[in-house]
């Protein structure tokens, strides 16, 4: 068969050039498959901030919106609610937010922006279920002690009106803040904060 | 021993992996002397993964849905829009799988016409034949169905004409035509159907044709340019003289082969995707109108041979069905070879003069018939292709008769020769004086 | 070898009946439009002429706005000229006009652009949108010279003037049908009997060329992605792998 001797050498070579040259063949027609599986335009266009006009917001009125596919509550909270925050400290799991459920310019008392308007997701953080709201004070069924918050029907998770767990529910965290920023003072970005 | 030759030696004792590379591949003694016929075999196959893949990642985006959009847009036409523009990277998954689907057809056109000039389909390679005929069969369902998918107009009327060929049979031919429509006309059933069909059932058989194929022709080895059973002559070893082993010597081959077919792929895909309106055919970009004909069906190209002898045959007895029966016969014909041929010699190379002229009626025939197939009817193109017809059945059918003592002036070699510079760039001239022959035929009828 | 190629030129011969070399497209040649789908000015003016005039009625329902960013427009440019009232920028072009009420009133819907230009063509499209001419017998007063019986109003003859329909002998002996423009518009002017079209014509480019565009946004990308990939195999992949099997194939024989 062969006459002369075998360049074991240049057949290496060639063989991991080839090899190589055909793995980033294999990469590049890769590429596109793998990218998309991405978010399409449509799934981005569906996943897009809204924008809500809270011109007609009353101290007290709690509006909702849908983003992302997930209700978001828009509560304008009235002077005492506000002032009543820091009375339910003591009974709440995280009462300075220290668990990453809010972006870092809503790490405070009241979680928001403004003291004036809370938002936030309003899917509670048990099993998913969407908590009632209860502005009212002291009702029968939540004892004498209820300034005002969120009831989940489902499993019985409290949550007071900056939506921070009670200890000795069985949801674990806070209700998620999304990204949000004004436009203006009547009109507010829900999904993005750039 | 090595931690990799312990794991080899726990599968081989539970499976047979080491015995099945060393009998299929690296101790597979296929004929020294390939010739660039010989690359489309493993090309079909290339392009075969290359639609599934591709037709894998369109089903995750395609909806097989003919009801109307919010925009009065047919929902599939819509999602194939939406792969295109939406999905990223998606209309290169696209235009990978319309490219291929015409390029599976030049391939296996090819890889059969290699048959036909190397006598492949000869004893003992019949059922090798038989499985590539039906491989073919199933492609060309596959690539029927797979075309009403896009629900564009050329999707939606093929479909409609095609399906009622099958209501001119006698007696059962319009409940027929329902049934596979699953409606009185082609809709949103029908698109249903035909995206589970195309999707899953034909890939899967047609998946168990090419094993079957592949092992047929394992069991009885490769034919060669020459024609030469390679098996008769053997080294002390058992080797035959005239083999080598497919691995190293045809892996190698096959993928200088592939990097050859990637360029021109790839030049299609990227710059020609639509390939003047035969890849992709423009009315196929307004979306399906149940209440509008377009003015020019034609099947795609890959079709036009067999539509041409379909339309040449006119009706008989108040029936169309003689074109659909004659449109079937020239697809099963070609299964019959290995019988209707009743000459010793395989390669065209040592054959008599009478099979070497039926060949290049019969190429001219296939040609002509696939340019007529695709304009639209007149008296004179009619009649050349009926004309065109016959010879074409006259290739198969006269075989029993001018394949009888018609013998070469060079005698068959009992060993595989070298390739030949002469007869290379014979052949070079042949393909060009056809290629010049077939522009002005298409130019001028 | 020698008598197959006998074979194939007697055969040539055979099938070479010349009858009558007729043009294979039905109807008149048309001119070449000047497409130049690189030309981001032209495109960004095509967008402001197909929102000003024909998104009223036409749906472009597979374009969204936000991807005319390619043609070099910012969100905040998108956003003020050519976003209609309500819309977000990641929406569809979608018409508020619906399909049925279109039908009824203008005796066929409008339909979807997004493909009209793969479908049809760019040069029947520059063709098109030129060849208005005013006909009395048409219930809109407009016909089309490349789209006889036309639904659609000549909704640009503000820009254009009036076109009327000329039928004359031309060289051949042949009927010919031309278009004269007998009163001028805002972009085409008639001085002496001549009419200057220029203007009106390379706004119908722009147009035309903007109908390409969204017909495949992804066009130049992909002659982009095309040349890297030609080259890679071209240059790479091909030649290793013919060296590789040179290499090997030194064993056979």
């Amino acid at each position: 068969m062969s006459e002369q001797q075998v360049d074991t050498g240049r057949r290496r070579f060639l063989t991991v050039a080839t090899s190589a040259v055909g793995g980033v063949a294999v990469a590049g027609v890769a590429t596109p498959f793998l990218m998309s599986f991405f978010p399409s335009e449509r799934a981005k266009a569906a996943g897009a901030p809204v924008e809500v006009d809270i011109s007609k917001l009353e101290p007290g009125q709690k509006i909702n919106v849908e983003w992302r596919g997930k209700p978001v509550w828009l509560l304008s909270r009235t002077k005492q609610q506000i002032a009543d925050l820091p009375k339910n400290d003591p009974k709440l799991v995280d009462p300075k937010s220290e668990v990453e459920q809010q972006p870092k310019y809503c790490q405070n008392e009241g979680r928001s922006i403004k003291p004036e308007l809370l938002v936030a997701v309003g899917i509670c953080t048990h099993l998913g279920c969407s908590p009632t709201f209860r502005p009212d004070l002291a009702p029968a069924d939540l004892g004498p002690e209820w300034l005002g918050g969120f009831y989940c029907p489902c499993h019985g998770s409290k949550f007071d009106l900056a939506a921070r767990v009670f200890k000795g529910v069985p949801a674990p965290k806070n209700l998620e803040i999304p990204p949000h920023k004004y436009l203006s003072d009547t009109r507010l970005l829900i999904g993005d904060d750039k | 021993m090595s931690k990799g030759q312990k794991l080899l030696n726990w599968i081989d004792d539970r499976f047979p992996l080491s015995s099945m590379l060393k009998e299929h591949v690296t101790e597979y003694y296929a004929p020294k002397n390939f010739n660039f016929w010989y690359f489309f075999g493993s090309l079909a196959m290339l392009v075969l993964v290359i639609q599934i893949v591709t037709g894998i990642f369109l089903t995750m985006n395609y909806k097989p849905d003919g009801t109307l959009n919010g925009a009065g847009i047919p929902v599939a036409f819509a999602s194939v829009e939406y792969i295109m523009r939406d999905v990223a990277g998606g209309w290169i998954i696209r235009y990978m799988h319309s490219t291929g689907a015409s390029m599976f057809f030049v391939v296996v056109y090819l890889h059969m016409f290699r048959g036909l000039i190397y006598g492949s389909y000869k004893q003992p390679r019949e059922l090798v034949w038989v499985f590539g005929c039906l491989i073919f069969l199933c492609l060309m369902a596959e690539a029927f169905m797979g075309y009403l998918l896009p629900w564009g107009q050329m999707s939606f009327w093929g479909a409609q004409v095609i399906v009622n060929l099958f209501g001119s049979i006698p007696v059962i031919g319009p409940d027929l035509s329902v049934w596979i429509r699953g409606d009185f006309v082609v809709s949103d059933a029908t698109l249903n159907r035909f995206f589970a069909l195309h999707v899953i059932a034909v890939p899967l058989v047609l998946l168990a044709l090419v094993v079957a194929h592949l092992i047929a022709l394992h069991e009885v080895g490769s034919n060669n340019p020459d024609g030469v059973e390679i098996k008769k002559l053997k080294d002390e070893k058992g080797i035959p003289l005239d083999g080598i082993p497919f691995h190293p010597y045809y892996t190698v081959k096959d993928i200088f082969g592939v990097a050859v077919f990637l360029i021109v792929f790839s030049a299609i895909v990227f710059f020609l995707p639509e390939m003047g309106g035969y890849f992709l055919e423009h009315p196929n970009f307004d979306q399906a109108d149940p209440l509008k004909t377009p003015p020019h069906i034609a099947p795609v190209w890959y079709f036009t041979p067999f539509y041409a002898i379909l339309r040449a045959i006119p009706s008989f007895l108040g029936t169309q069905v003689w074109g659909v029966i004659g449109m079937g016969a020239a697809v099963v014909v070609i299964a019959f070879l290995p019988w209707l041929d009743r000459s010793p010699i395989k390669s065209i190379r040592y054959r008599g003069p009478k099979f070497k002229f039926m060949l290049v009626l019969f190429i001219i025939a296939f040609i002509g018939l696939g340019m007529l197939g695709a304009m639209p009817p007149t008296a004179g193109r009619t009649l050349i292709s009926q004309i065109l017809s016959f010879i074409y059945f006259a290739f198969f059918l006269g075989m029993p008769f001018y394949t009888k003592n018609d013998v070469g002036s060079v005698p068959v070699p009992t060993r595989v020769t070298e390739t030949n510079g002469k007869c290379q760039l014979q052949f070079l001239v042949l393909v060009a004086v056809t290629i010049i022959a077939a522009y002005l035929f298409g130019t001028n009828v | 070898m020698k008598s197959k190629i006998r074979h194939l030129i007697a055969a040539m011969a055979l099938v070479l009946p010349v009858s009558g070399t007729v043009l294979a497209n039905e109807g008149p040649a048309l001119e070449k439009a000047p497409i130049d789908i690189q030309d981001t000015e032209s495109l960004q003016r095509g967008a402001q002429l197909f929102s000003n005039y024909c998104l009223s009625c036409h749906s472009a329902s597979a374009m969204r706005y936000n991807r005319l960013e390619d043609i070099g427009l910012s969100e905040e440019q998108i956003k003020a000229n050519l976003l209609p009232d309500g819309a977000k920028i990641g929406d569809q072009m979608n018409v508020s006009m619906d399909k049925k009420d279109a039908k009824v009133w203008l005796g066929a819907a409008p339909p979807d652009l997004s493909l009209i230009a793969r479908s049809r063509g760019a040069d029947y499209l520059y063709a098109y949108l030129r060849g208005f001419y005013r006909d009395p017998t048409r219930p809109t007063g407009w016909n089309n010279l490349v789209f006889d019986k036309v639904g659609m109003p000549h909704v640009l003859w503000e820009m254009q003037g009036e076109q009327v329909l000329k039928t004359e002998k031309n060289a051949a002996g042949h009927e010919e049908h031309k278009l004269e423009l007998v009163k001028a518009g805002s972009l085409t002017k008639l001085e002496n009997g001549k009419a200057n079209t220029v203007e009106f014509d390379k706004r119908m480019a722009d147009l035309t060329n903007y109908l390409v565009f969204i017909g495949e946004p992804a066009q130049v990308k992909r002659h982009q992605i095309g040349y890297v990939v030609l080259m890679f195999l071209g240059l790479l992949l091909l030649p290793l792998t013919y060296f590789l099997k040179k290499e090997y194939w030194k064993d056979v024989h």
